[in-house]
């Protein structure tokens, strides 16, 4: 199982935003690996543009603070699954997946239309 | 001669200094670029009224003809399509219709079909000539119904008076891509000067000419006052707070057919904006 989390410039926190987070963690079988998000810099559509990055990458499950509706309609059609990611700390956000402590994220934004 | 109505604030008397100004002109086209909210029509109840479709193009996508190139989604700089499950996907609200996606692809796989997105009224109230965009309701852009509504004027050789949509984005700078002149309605508030502001730095970037109109005054609002006089922009209009304007205006009632003092305010607009327009 592959598990993507967006991460922050120091590479180690959860980045609060999802389709334009600097960097994604990817995680499979206790191998991690860090990429660069290609969407980060977008002007617009960032969430549509990471969200086939991710799948692109075979990702199965992702852990986010949050994402927007187009993003997650891509993650449905794809069959990726999202939770909500606990806490700051990536590293722990896996152990919690791990552990199933995580729960399904369900509210989606409507997205930011470029705005920042 | 094409005058649009802009403020920047809703609320602040756009479609009150566009219907006056149109109908102080008698033959003259009013248009309401307020497509979200075109409530010019209010006011006209325009007779013989006809309909147009304003639609625009999406793509979509022959499954048996594409190779999985993905010519077409690096192509889009909007990142409106995602290839997923072997076919390209658009996302309708994120597409700019611009066809880019068909142009690009090598095996023919995309055609593009019409999306319906609003339409176009046209119809009269005595000698004005009233033409209303209607976006539908849950589309992100009115962009595409504006352009339509504009187009349909084009050719008009009576004055024509654009009423625009709240804001400065991009649906009031399509309104007002024709304009020869700007007329910018204030409110004497902190909010509505904000925002006056907002909109004069989108005509002052367009390079329109500009006349300031304020709506609702009671006393003069300093700062806004000052800024005109700065900036050397005319204030030519007050249009006073009034418990009987507001009546008539609820009342749907056009102010210049009602009462004498208010005709006279917006034909004396009307002849200060065509001393403007060279």
């Amino acid at each position: 199982m592959k598990i993507a989390i967006p991460l922050d410039e120091n590479k180690k926190d959860v980045c609060v935003t999802f389709g334009r987070a600097p960097y994604f963690l990817f995680s499979e079988d206790g191998k991690t690996e860090i990429l660069e998000n290609p969407a980060a810099q977008s002007q617009g559509g960032a969430g549509i543009q990471a969200a086939q990055f991710l799948t692109d990458q075979h990702t199965d499950v992702l852990i986010t603070v949050r994402c927007g509706q187009n993003a997650a309609d891509v993650f449905q059609t794809a069959g990726i699954k999202i939770y909500k990611a606990e806490g700051t700390d990536a590293a722990e956000n896996l152990s919690a997946m791990a552990e199933e402590k995580l729960a399904e994220l369900t509210h989606f934004h409507a997205g930011f239309q470029g705005i920042r | 001669m094409k005058i649009a109505v802009l403020s920047g604030k809703g609320g602040a008397g756009k479609t009150l200094v566009a219907v006056n100004l149109a109908s102080a002109a008698g033959r003259a086209v009013y248009v309401d670029c307020d497509v979200e909210e075109p409530n010019g029509r209010l006011f006209w109840k325009p007779d013989d009224v006809k309909e147009k479709t304003v639609s625009t193009l999406l793509p979509t996508f022959d499954k048996d003809r594409c190779t999985g190139c993905r010519a077409c989604v690096k192509f889009c700089r909007f990142h409106a399509l995602i290839y997923i499950k072997e076919i390209p996907q658009v996302f309708s609200e994120v597409c700019h219709s611009c066809g880019g996606c068909a142009m690009v692809c090598p095996e023919k796989a995309i055609s593009q079909v019409k999306k319906p997105v609003g339409h176009v009224e046209q119809g009269y109230h005595g000698e004005t000539r009233v033409v209303t965009g209607v976006l539908n309701l849950g589309e992100a852009s009115g962009v595409p119904v504006i352009h339509a509504a504009l187009d349909a004027v084009k050719r008009a050789e009576e004055p024509v008076i654009v009423d625009c949509p709240p804001g400065s984005a991009c649906s009031a700078m399509e309104s007002i891509s024709d304009a020869d002149y700007c007329v910018l309605v204030a409110e004497p508030t902190a909010f509505g000067f904000h925002n006056f502001r907002m909109v004069h730095e989108l005509v002052t970037l367009l390079g329109k000419p500009c006349g300031v109109v304020i709506n609702k005054q009671d006393a003069p609002y300093a700062p806004l006052e000052d800024f005109c006089r700065e900036k050397n922009l005319p204030i030519l209009e007050r249009i006073p707070y009034s418990p009987e304007y507001a009546r008539l205006i609820a009342d749907g009632k056009i102010l210049s057919e009602e009462n004498a003092e208010a005709r006279d305010l917006f034909r004396d607009l009307l002849n200060k904006i065509g001393g403007n327009v060279g």
